[in-house]
């Protein structure tokens, strides 16, 4: 087990249970098939067909993991920006992504109004509504007070990047969450960058998770390339927010293998050896040898993954490429309750 | 029917609105034993208990935060801003989210919250106790904003604020609070949002304002009837969305329009309802569309002289109407 749990806490932050080799595939499956949208969005914007994209490029093992230890009927999902794998792993499909990112008419998340990936999902409880960052983790410990009060069992899991971990939202939301024991998650994908500033330039000490001291609730760090161990402290929060025993702050690390976004060049602030040694930790990488090591997967078989994916994402391209832009007539439906059609907002 | 306070009328709504719909909770800065700075929570808890009555901690952008998610997850949250002044860390969850929700998601999620802002001057409350906070809510699609000025409106127009699908600004001015009384009904009602009403009719002109100054405003159209001057005083109520047909109506009848308001003028509640006059209006006004406020300085002074100095009074507005009305 790659985790270190360096918090002293009275819980017990890893559940112990590993995942099966059958689910291990299942998970690298999304996993590919994040990579591969994730690139074809990149080229899309190349092409100039995508305005924008952010990448999940390094952060996969980590969501897919993380949603694995979830329950998706019941639990809610307040997701940022970066979040290709915990999409797909929540049932999301690769057209519905590229609805988003093409801004097309049958975008579910926000009909085209909203950046890609924010929005709301209709049939998944997931939702993004901002690009303000830190502003979904007080709504999660909102979130997870309504669960409190209904008597519900259900999770909030809220992501957020090392950057947002400044905000001071990040502190006003974690404080009520921990005086109220509420079921919630606070999950930190930390890939050490906020944009162009390194994690040294964003905070006075050595970890997020350490930060949970302060709020009266356990923090754990995990390496968020490894899926079993990210599983195992995501399963252990879950089952200590099921039981009413409150909420976890978790810092995955991780890699951003791409820069920030599209329209970022993380060249001009990263070092070429970091650049280059990023790679080692690609989590693609890691499980499949991981995969390979317990003879769970062949050479052949790996091939075989990588070509499903691409073939998925090649008709989910053509497909959503030819579909319509929404028109100006929906432009005034939904700002509040009656509004539309020309009618008053 | 009974004589209420101002402060009465808000405390009685919530505590019938919670007995109504058990989805409904409050939250905010000292509303649980205290029963809030100004006691509009006075008992609620005694009646719904902590965890309904929730008191937060000190942190203005996490009331309105996590009132927020709750809404989207099935509870309808009136979260208390303890004065207005104090509600700027909270802008981002009110301008930057709330109002956004619906059409951010294409109608898939919604915000029912209620935020309930004390403001307004007059009180002694120097630079940070005495704000009116209005305009920039009242700019912001995707919000509605309400500012009762009288125990019957505060009553029915929070009730529709707490039964509306969307986030709602209920503006109480602090000064009403206790020195306006009225008869309220016990039995159940709902005043629409966006719909103005006429407080005293009239002939010569229209006094267009909301909130304490009403009330200043009828008593000058009392002292202005002596002169035998004839005013009209259009309580906005809503200031999002502004009833430009019920504006556009009195001051097209009057002719002649004064727009009175406690904020600072400059691109203000009072801009808007020029606006509206003069895009609607203008070839039925026999006079310049006019507006009183109070100067272009940060609100208000603390010291007494300078405080009343800043704020508009029934004199100033009499004299506002009598300058008026000579022309």
């Amino acid at each position: 087990m790659s985790a270190t749990a360096n918090i002293p806490t009275n819980s017990n932050q890893f559940s112990g249970e590993q995942l099966s080799g059958e689910r291990l595939l299942e998970l690298y499956r999304t996993m590919v098939l994040s990579r591969y949208l994730d690139e074809r969005v990149w080229l899309l914007n190349r092409q100039g067909k995508a305005a924008i994209a952010a990448s999940a490029q390094g952060h996969e093992a980590t969501q897919v993991a993380c949603i694995e230890a979830t329950d998706p009927s019941k639990d809610h999902y307040l997701i940022y920006y970066r979040q290709f794998a915990a999409m797909i792993a929540l049932g999301t499909e690769p057209e519905e992504m590229l609805r988003g990112f093409l801004a097309k008419e049958s975008d579910p998340m926000s009909a085209a109004r909203q950046f890609p990936l924010h929005g709301a999902h209709p049939r998944v409880d997931l939702f993004n509504f901002s690009n303000v960052i830190a502003t979904q983790l007080p709504q999660a410990a909102g979130v997870a007070l309504a669960d409190k009060l209904k008597g519900s069992d259900a999770v909030t899991i809220v992501y957020f990047g090392d950057g947002a971990s400044s905000q001071g939202d990040t502190h006003e939301a974690m404080n009520f969450a921990g005086v109220h024991k509420l079921p919630v998650i606070f999950f930190c994908e930390n890939n050490r960058y906020a944009i162009s500033v390194p994690i040294e330039k964003q905070m006075g000490v050595e970890s997020v998770a350490s930060r949970a001291v302060g709020y009266g609730f356990p923090g754990v760090q995990v390496d968020g390339t490894d899926v079993n161990a990210v599983h195992e402290v995501t399963k252990a929060a879950v089952e200590r927010a099921r039981a009413g025993d409150g909420p976890t702050l978790i810092e995955a690390s991780v890699e951003r293998l791409l820069p920030h976004t599209t329209d970022d060049d993380h060249t001009r602030y990263r070092s070429a050896e970091d650049i280059a040694q990023m790679s080692e930790r690609d989590p693609l990488l890691i499980l499949s040898a991981l995969l390979k090591r317990r003879d769970l997967l062949t050479d052949t078989e790996d091939e075989e993954i990588h070509s499903a994916a691409k073939k998925r994402v090649n008709v989910a391209t053509d497909t959503v490429d030819a579909e319509p832009y929404p028109g100006t007539e929906t432009m005034f439906d939904h700002v509040i309750e009656g509004s539309g059609n020309g009618g008053n907002s | 029917m009974a004589e209420r306070t101002v402060i009465e009328a808000v405390r009685a709504t919530m505590h019938a609105e919670m007995r109504r719909d058990d989805s409904i909770i409050v939250l905010g800065e000292d509303v649980g034993s205290r029963g809030g700075v100004f006691l509009a929570t006075d008992g609620l808890i005694d009646e719904f208990g902590e965890s309904r009555v929730i008191d937060t901690p000190l942190a203005e952008s996490s009331i309105c935060g996590v009132a927020l998610g709750a809404a989207v997850n099935g509870m309808r949250p009136i979260a208390e801003i303890q004065f207005a002044d104090f509600v700027w860390p909270a802008i981002n969850q009110l301008v930057g989210e709330a109002s956004k929700v619906r059409y951010g998601t294409n109608g898939v999620k919604t915000a029912p919250m209620t935020v309930r802002v004390p403001y307004g001057g007059g009180v002694r409350g120097g630079l940070y106790h005495s704000q009116s906070i209005e305009v920039l809510f009242a700019h912001t699609p995707g919000l509605s904003v309400v500012a009762p000025a009288t125990p019957y409106d505060a009553k029915g127009l929070l009730a529709s604020a707490i039964r509306s699908e969307d986030p709602v600004i209920v503006l109480e001015h602090k000064r009403t609070y206790r020195l306006v009384k009225g008869d309220v009904p016990d039995e159940d009602y709902t005043i629409p949002i966006g719909k103005a009403e006429i407080k005293r009719p009239g002939t010569d002109l229209t006094i267009f304002t909301y909130g304490l100054m009403l009330h200043y405003a009828l008593q000058a159209a009392e002292m202005a009837a002596e002169s035998g001057i004839d005013v009209e005083v259009l309580d906005l109520r809503t200031l999002r969305p502004l009833d430009a047909d019920g504006i556009a109506e009195s001051a097209s009848r009057t002719g002649k329009a004064l727009i009175v308001q406690e904020d600072t003028p400059a691109v203000s509640i009072s801009s808007e309802v020029a606006a509206i006059i003069g895009e609607r209006c203008f070839f039925d006004l026999d006079g310049p569309i006019t507006r009183l406020g109070p100067p272009e300085l940060p609100p208000m002074p603390f010291s007494p002289l300078q405080e009343a100095a800043f704020m508009p009074s029934p004199e100033k507005i009499l004299a506002a109407i009598t300058k008026l009305a000579e022309i």
